[in-house]
């Protein structure tokens, strides 16, 4: 039996059976949201807070959705209309959360390493990730997993076919903690994942990491690939300091109709959004049935239940979520 | 009897500094010193202590000149609430200095007469000598020099726009011709600006993984290869502060062998910590240069053991215990260093002591003329008639690195909790023991 973490912080600090766990506990909560009262006692007396430095409908809304479906009391705290504007540092505002009697902080911050300081500051209150500069964003990268399980038939079948497969993470991976937390993700169910992207948009290091190859062929990748996962591509980086122009970029990494159709017929197409059309994914190809943007929405609510379960729920001990 | 320093007699007792082993630039001996009127009387095997003098017990001890730290930050004006003239050299008394060169980013930075003689009139109470160095351009923006020649008149000896690099090589040429003129050091924090960027750790292995924005080793050895080839065209003297990487290091050791007046210093933390230590984001451990991979740590401590690093210099750099809860990337990069240094080159460098001492003490003092050959009373040999600046060592003493102990107003070392090996026992200010037994004295 696994052990899990105390915080979740980095998908480096869930190993295979972690992971294993937090699938098929979500199962069980994707059941739940196709109820007509999508909502379990869970987490009924329990104050989460989602704590955001950074904008971030998409995450928040998930997160908040997720904590009020467990019959959690949820505070939304951004840091546009909060005492951090004020000049409040940072460790004066979690110790004032933490004070309050809230159970669990959902962070998102601009810098990397934020929650696993704010992790080291507080006595028992939960910390999680809801992404940290370009380091980590661990909920994105497990409800990555949850949707290529899912279209590889869900379950533990889906789970096995998880090994040996070809993913190909594709786009600006040097600032992006998604593929930071989908290179563990992946790497750590046994898939084999390949890099592309242009030198100027790949770690300065890949030292130590888990991945199969690097490369800047995405045509020769495409034909072989079980999953492409695309990274959003700033606008910034197309200023010419990184990348010439997006058009650039756009020939040579984007995922157009023409490169769409060398893809294998069951291949699965995933971005973690939002998506700029006609950058790094055509539109046609963002609406094609292999393209699965959509479901990892949803399916980022159940994932986020399952996390907030495990984290603060009865845990492991209560079977009623167990396979 | 009241002399520059401003110290009355009554603070500077005859002083027997009995039992230890002195050691300095001509060899070791076992002696005791005599200490009178400012001045070391006499150093013998054996001396009786005079009526009414204080004895400190050097048994088992080294004596030596007090160490000189070419790079200390007093924060004094500007950021009294991180550090002053007083906490700062409180903090090198106990860490065994007698002398700082006092950086010139304070606010205002030193670029002026004015602001050069204002810390020079704060710095006369202080428990170690205060030598101010001298920003290179105005403002340290990097646009037109300094007022060079009327500050070197005021006693400056280094020049340095220390926390940034001078970034025009053409004016950075334009310094070197000048200042050859006036027999001063400019000193450079190699960093090019353009490679740098926003980089907040060394740009490498642990940078990729932790997803914070580094800046390469390249940053640095760029403006060191540029500062060397500018000693070369001009015949100007250069010195290198704070050098952290093994390409950085072996350029100088080549500009050396060439016979360019060229010198250099590493920091304790570039010997003793790898970037392996901001793993858990905590900006304790942010510096600039960074802390970099092993191997560049073991090319420091080679630089270090065959002769081309001249010198130990701390980069002690005071900041606020709030500036460092801020985030890895926001928090202000620098650490702490007058109380560790000693210990830390004693305890990580596989060098014989004296060796040790000569890189904290007579050859940082020589190198900006503050010893008797320059003119000063640092870092020379002990013997009678030179000025009694000294420190008394316990080598094999342990210590356990305690934030809240240390004499800074700030806390930001990195070291909290280690266990060092070699302490300060005794330190004497022209005269005056200023540390006995650990304690600071005022």
């Amino acid at each position: 039996m696994s052990t899990f973490p105390t915080h979740l912080l980095s998908m480096e600090d869930l190993g295979p059976g972690e992971i294993t766990e937090v699938l098929r506990v979500a199962d069980s909560f994707v059941e739940v949201g196709r109820r007509a009262n999508p909502k379990v006692p869970a987490l009924r007396g329990r104050t989460v807070a989602t704590l955001f430095f950074e904008d971030s409908t998409r995450t928040r809304m998930s997160f908040e959705t997720a904590a009020k479906r467990m019959s959690a009391d949820v505070l939304s705290f951004a840091s546009g209309s909060s005492s951090l504007k004020k000049g409040e540092s940072l460790r004066d505002t979690v110790e004032t959360i933490e004070a309050i009697g809230i159970d669990s902080v959902i962070i998102r911050h601009s810098s990397s390493g934020v929650p696993t300081r704010v992790a080291e500051w507080v006595d028992h209150c939960v910390v999680i990730n809801a992404g940290d500069g370009w380091h980590q964003h661990p909920t994105q990268a497990l409800l990555d997993l949850y949707t290529v399980r899912q279209a590889l038939g869900g379950g533990d079948e889906g789970l096995a076919r998880m090994e040996g497969l070809r993913v190909a993470i594709v786009g600006d991976i040097r600032h992006s903690r998604v593929a930071r937390s989908q290179i563990a993700a992946y790497t750590a169910m046994g898939a084999e994942v390949t890099l592309v992207a242009p030198s100027t948009l790949l770690p300065p290091s890949l030292e130590g990491w888990p991945v199969a190859s690097v490369t800047h062929d995405l045509d020769a990748v495409l034909p072989k690939a079980d999953v492409v996962s695309l990274l959003r591509v700033q606008s910034e980086r197309g200023s010419g300091a990184f990348v010439p122009t997006l058009r650039e970029y756009t020939a040579g990494y984007g995922l157009t109709a023409r490169r769409a159709a060398v893809l294998q017929p069951d291949a699965l197409i995933l971005h973690p959004g939002p998506i700029v059309r006609g950058v790094e994914i055509a539109s046609d190809v963002a609406e094609l049935p292999a393209a699965l943007i959509t479901d990892q929405v949803s399916n980022g609510v159940a994932i986020r239940m399952a996390v907030l379960f495990l984290l603060l729920g009865q845990g492991p001990a209560d079977g009623a979520h167990r396979d | 009897m009241t002399e520059r320093t401003g110290r009355s007699a009554a603070s500077r007792p005859t002083l027997v500094i009995r039992g230890g082993t002195v050691s300095d630039s001509t060899g070791d001996r076992r002696a005791d010193v005599l200490v009178a009127d400012g001045k070391v009387a006499s150093v013998q095997e054996r001396i009786e202590s005079p009526r009414g003098a204080v004895v400190l017990e050097a048994e088992g001890c080294i004596v030596a000149p007090g160490l000189v730290d070419l790079h200390t930050h007093l924060r004094e004006p500007g950021r009294e609430e991180t550090e002053t003239i007083e906490t700062g050299t409180r903090a090198a008394a106990l860490g065994g200095y007698t002398a700082v060169v006092a950086m010139p980013n304070t606010d205002p930075p030193l670029d002026s007469a004015e602001a050069v003689r204002n810390v020079q009139e704060l710095s006369r109470p202080a428990t170690a000598e205060v030598a101010v160095a001298g920003a290179i351009t105005v403002g340290r923006l990097g646009e037109r020099l300094a007022p060079m020649a009327e500050l070197a008149g005021l006693g400056v000896r280094l020049f340095t726009d220390d926390g940034a690099g001078v970034q025009s090589a053409g004016l950075m040429r334009r310094a070197l011709e000048y200042a050859r003129g006036l027999g001063v050091i400019l000193a450079q924090h190699c960093e090019d600006g353009s490679l740098a960027c926003d980089g907040a750790m060394h740009e490498g292995a642990w940078s990729s993984r932790l997803g914070i924005p580094g800046m390469p080793a390249a940053a640095e050895e760029v403006m060191v290869a540029r500062d060397i080839t500018l000693a070369r065209a001009t015949a100007g003297r250069i010195h290198f502060l704070h050098l952290s990487t093994a390409v950085s290091i072996e350029m100088v050791r080549r500009a050396k062998a060439e016979g360019l007046a060229v010198t250099a210093e590493v920091a304790p933390h570039h010997f003793s910590l790898t970037e392996a230590a901001t793993a858990g984001f905590d900006p304790l451990f942010r510096v600039n240069p960074p802390l970099r991979p092993a191997s560049d740590v073991e090319a420091v401590k080679l630089g270090l053991a065959d002769g081309t690093v001249d010198a130990i210099a701390t980069d002690h750099a005071p900041h606020a215990p709030e500036s460092k809860d801020l985030p890895f990337d926001q928090a202000p990069p620098g650490m702490l260093g007058l109380q560790t240094a000693l210990a830390l080159a004693v305890g990580e460098l596989d060098l014989p002591l004296p060796r040790v001492l000569a890189l904290l003490s007579w050859q940082p003092a020589a190198l900006v003329g503050l010893d008797p050959t320059g003119g000063g009373g640092q870092g020379g040999p002990i013997v009678a008639g030179a000025q009694a600046n000294l420190c008394v060592i316990d080598p094999m003493a342990t210590w356990t690195v305690d934030p809240s102990a240390l004499a800074s107003r700030s806390r930001n070392t990195p070291y909290a909790g280690r266990r060092l090996t070699g302490q300060v026992r005794h330190t004497v200010f022209r005269g005056e023991p200023v540390v006995i037994d650990a304690e600071a004295q005022r």
